[in-house]
């Protein structure tokens, strides 16, 4: 099967476990959740059998390159990233309905790359001849996909704990705990922070190996040191009170926010060294 | 400093101390950054008078928006991230020093209380026998403990992970040892450019902002510099310069190739692969056909310079063009009469030899080689400061992993006599990740429990 193939398939699973979630939330039936979940899991080994046989027609092509060199390749890369920390996530807490705030950033992920990015395999330019290129782009993007996860908690968080002290109704009844909802936020970010440290640390040892500056404050390294910023204020709030529950949630949002514009609108609105992205 | 009123230098500590002051900071230069990422960045006046107005250029100016990250308002809000966690650490440290330097092995009825997680087992064995099992199962499940016995009771204390308290100060000094190794850098470092032409050498660098070069030592030359495309495009695959480096009259280092991505060190001073150019003009050779005798002659020739031609005329290149159209390379060229009237310019295709035969004039031409000699443009760096910043790097990686995937796990244990058996009270807490701990805790004293039953 060729890798545009398993990318159609990935898109569909995505979407089939999306919509799945979704009616879980309505129908309250454990047994849709699995069904999502399984679904799930199928488009995570189908989106892994993608990027590899995109790497294999890469080789065949005779580029000795992994397929992240470019936006098309970074967003179903991102999109993986997404679905396996959720399915980790999910492993540990067993929490369905988060999937339903979560799929939708890897579905519309692809749907984004598969109809509007293109996908042709070039060669790599001979700045990003470099293994500092893989480090880089896979530790970014799993921490932006705790990010990602953290962000479909946080916005679960604020639907649930509207009001105070009243027991929430309706659908609402059956997402997680707020407490819950609130350490997955945390957890996702604990882990997702010091791997996105770890890539700002790759992106500046890369720089400084191919142009002599480990930070140069261009709008890229900028905006992910933003996120850095957002997310740091995050993991302190946790200690103070005050600072904790909605303004968290609001927080781990906002972080969210930043690190998608860092990630497209810097490229696609700002200019500087990642520009090539787009 | 008990007074109530409390004294000038007890606000300003905790005005530092505060975890309000890290977040606020934080969020604000979280905000503030993006303007430099708004706003271009040192760019020309006049760039910058185009883009924004009078009114707005003069505001911006007085705000130093146009290098901000230089600017005083945000090295002041870097030294109050720095001066915070600094005031943080070591108001929080001793403490903690303390509690891993110096546990507490002998716990009273308080101390349990105040434990989140806590346990009582009754026994029917002796407290001797009951103490060596739990010391023994203690050990297997978790760590090996330390044992003091005080008043008729025996305390048993285990712990593991003490280590990744300090995960936290290890971060918040990386984050200063980063900024000490950009300062290191700043003070004993430069940043310079050269460009050096293919054949030639240089023993000087231009650093930025500075008008007079700066003299490297040594000298290093450029024996080739080329670059290369992807078959069929013209995608740059490689750019590519062999270098020499001559340091008192020796060559120490030969046919150093460098490429993006692999530079050349020597002597601290670093030399990248960032751009390259045309160095002066190209040379040509040429066929020249004289159409009626159908003599043929070959000359070379600089671009741009009259070659007499056989009628007392002359013929010049004027440009060259890698991909004219869809015909590959060629060049733009005229005749000049005897008189030296300059006739129209015409082209010559390099892959198709027969093309200028068509034209009809005097003389048919031929392009047989094109050769342009280019200057290999390189960064030149400086920076002492680098290994100190890697070295926070690594010390912030690892002091974060430790901070958030490890906690300090704590275990205590009082067994004594009471009953017909002994009575034994269990604690223990984590400082991170309570309720994974909450879970095995539980797990633990079911076991000991069990242990104690047999």
């Amino acid at each position: 099967m060729t890798s545009s193939q398993l990318f159609n398939i990935t898109t569909i699973a995505y979407f089939a476990a999306m919509i799945l979630f979704l009616s879980y939330l309505v129908i309250r039936s454990p047994r849709v959740g699995l069904i999502a979940t399984l679904i799930a899991w199928a488009g995570f080994a189908a989106n892994s059998g993608a990027i590899l046989a995109r790497w294999m027609e890469a080789r065949a092509l005779g580029f000795d390159q992994a397929p992240l060199s470019n936006l098309y390749e970074s967003i179903v890369f991102f999109a993986w990233s997404i679905l396996l920390f959720y399915l980790l996530i999910d492993l540990r807490y067993r929490q369905r309905a988060l999937g339903a705030f979560v799929l939708p950033f890897a579905f519309f992920g692809m749907v984004w790359a598969q109809f509007g990015l293109n996908d042709a395999i070039e060669p790599l330019v001979p700045a990003l001849q470099s293994n500092w290129l893989t480090y880089h782009v896979i530790t970014c993007f799993l921490g932006y996909a705790g990010f990602a996860v953290a962000c479909g908690a946080s916005i679960m968080y604020l639907l649930v704990a509207g009001k105070d002290g009243q027991k929430p109704s309706g659908i609402r009844a059956l997402f997680p705990d707020s407490r819950i909802l609130d350490d997955i936020n945390y957890k996702a970010i604990m882990i997702g922070f010091p791997l996105l440290t770890l890539g700002i640390v790759t992106g500046a040892a890369w720089a400084n190996y191919a142009w002599g500056t480990y930070w140069s404050w261009d709008p890229k390294e900028t905006w992910s040191l933003i996120v850095w910023f957002i997310y740091a204020a995050f993991l302190h709030a946790r200690f103070t009170r005050g600072w904790v529950g909605r303004r968290a949630a609001y927080l781990s949002i906002a972080g969210f926010a930043a690190t998608i514009f860092c990630y497209l609108g810097v490229n696609l609105v700002l200019s500087g060294l990642h520009s090539y992205g787009g | 400093m008990n007074s109530k009123q409390p004294t000038f230098f007890q606000v300003i500590w905790d005005f530092f101390c505060s975890l309000k002051l890290t977040i606020v900071t934080l969020i604000l230069l979280a905000l503030t950054s993006i303007i430099g990422t708004v706003i271009q960045q040192n760019r020309s006046q006049q760039e910058y008078l185009e883009l924004y107005g009078k009114n707005l250029y003069d505001l911006f100016e007085t705000l130093q928006f146009f290098s901000m990250y230089q600017s005083w308002w945000f090295l002041g809000l870097l030294t109050v991230i720095s001066l915070n966690l600094t005031a943080c650490s070591i108001k929080r440290f001793p403490r903690v020093w303390k509690t891993v330097t110096v546990p507490l092995l002998v716990p009273d009825d308080g101390h349990y209380k105040s434990l989140a997680n806590g346990a009582e087992l009754r026994s029917p064995l002796p407290p001797r026998e009951a103490l060596r099992r739990l010391t023994a199962t203690l050990g297997r499940r978790f760590a090996p403990a330390t044992i003091t016995e005080q008043d008729g009771k025996t305390h048993l204390y285990a712990e593991k992970g003490a280590w990744s308290r300090f995960g936290v100060y290890v971060t918040h000094l990386s984050i200063l040892v980063v900024f000490a190794g950009a300062i290191i850098g700043n003070i004993w470092g430069f940043k310079a450019y050269v460009n050096i032409e293919e054949g030639t050498s240089t023993d000087k660098v231009w650093v930025q902002g500075m008008k007079e070069p700066l003299l490297l030592g040594f000298s290093l030359r450029c024996d080739d510099f080329a670059v290369t495309y992807y078959d069929g495009t013209n995608r740059p695959r490689e750019f590519m310069s062999i270098l020499d480096v001559v340091d008192g009259g020796r060559e120490v280092i030969s046919d150093r190739k460098i490429v993006v991505n692999d530079p050349l060190s020597y002597k601290g001073i670093t030399f990248y692969q960032s751009s390259y150019g045309p160095a002066g003009n190209a040379t040509l050779k040429m066929r020249v056909k004289v159409r009626e005798t159908g003599e043929t002659l070959e000359v070379s020739a600089r671009e741009g310079e009259h070659v007499p031609l056989p009628d007392g005329g002359s013929f010049a290149v004027t440009g060259y063009a890698e991909s004219y159209e869809r015909f590959g390379p060629a060049i733009q060229m005229h005749v000049n009469t005897p008189d030296g009237r300059h006739g129209n310019p015409f082209i010559v295709l390099q892959n198709f030899a027969g093309f200028d035969e068509k034209r009809g004039g005097t003389y048919a031409f031929t392009l047989l080689d094109y050769a342009k000699k280019e200057y290999t443009g390189l960064q030149v760096k400086k920076d002492p400061g680098v290994w100190v910043v890697w070295l926070g790097c690594l010390l912030m990686i690892a002091g974060s992993i430790a901070a958030f995937s490890y906690s300090h796990r704590r275990i205590w244990v009082t067994v004594e006599e009471g009953g017909k058996g002994s009575i034994i009270r269990l604690g223990g807490n984590a400082h991170r990740n309570q309720p994974a701990f909450a879970l095995f805790f539980d797990e633990l004293s079911q076991d000991l429990g069990k242990e104690l039953d047999a």
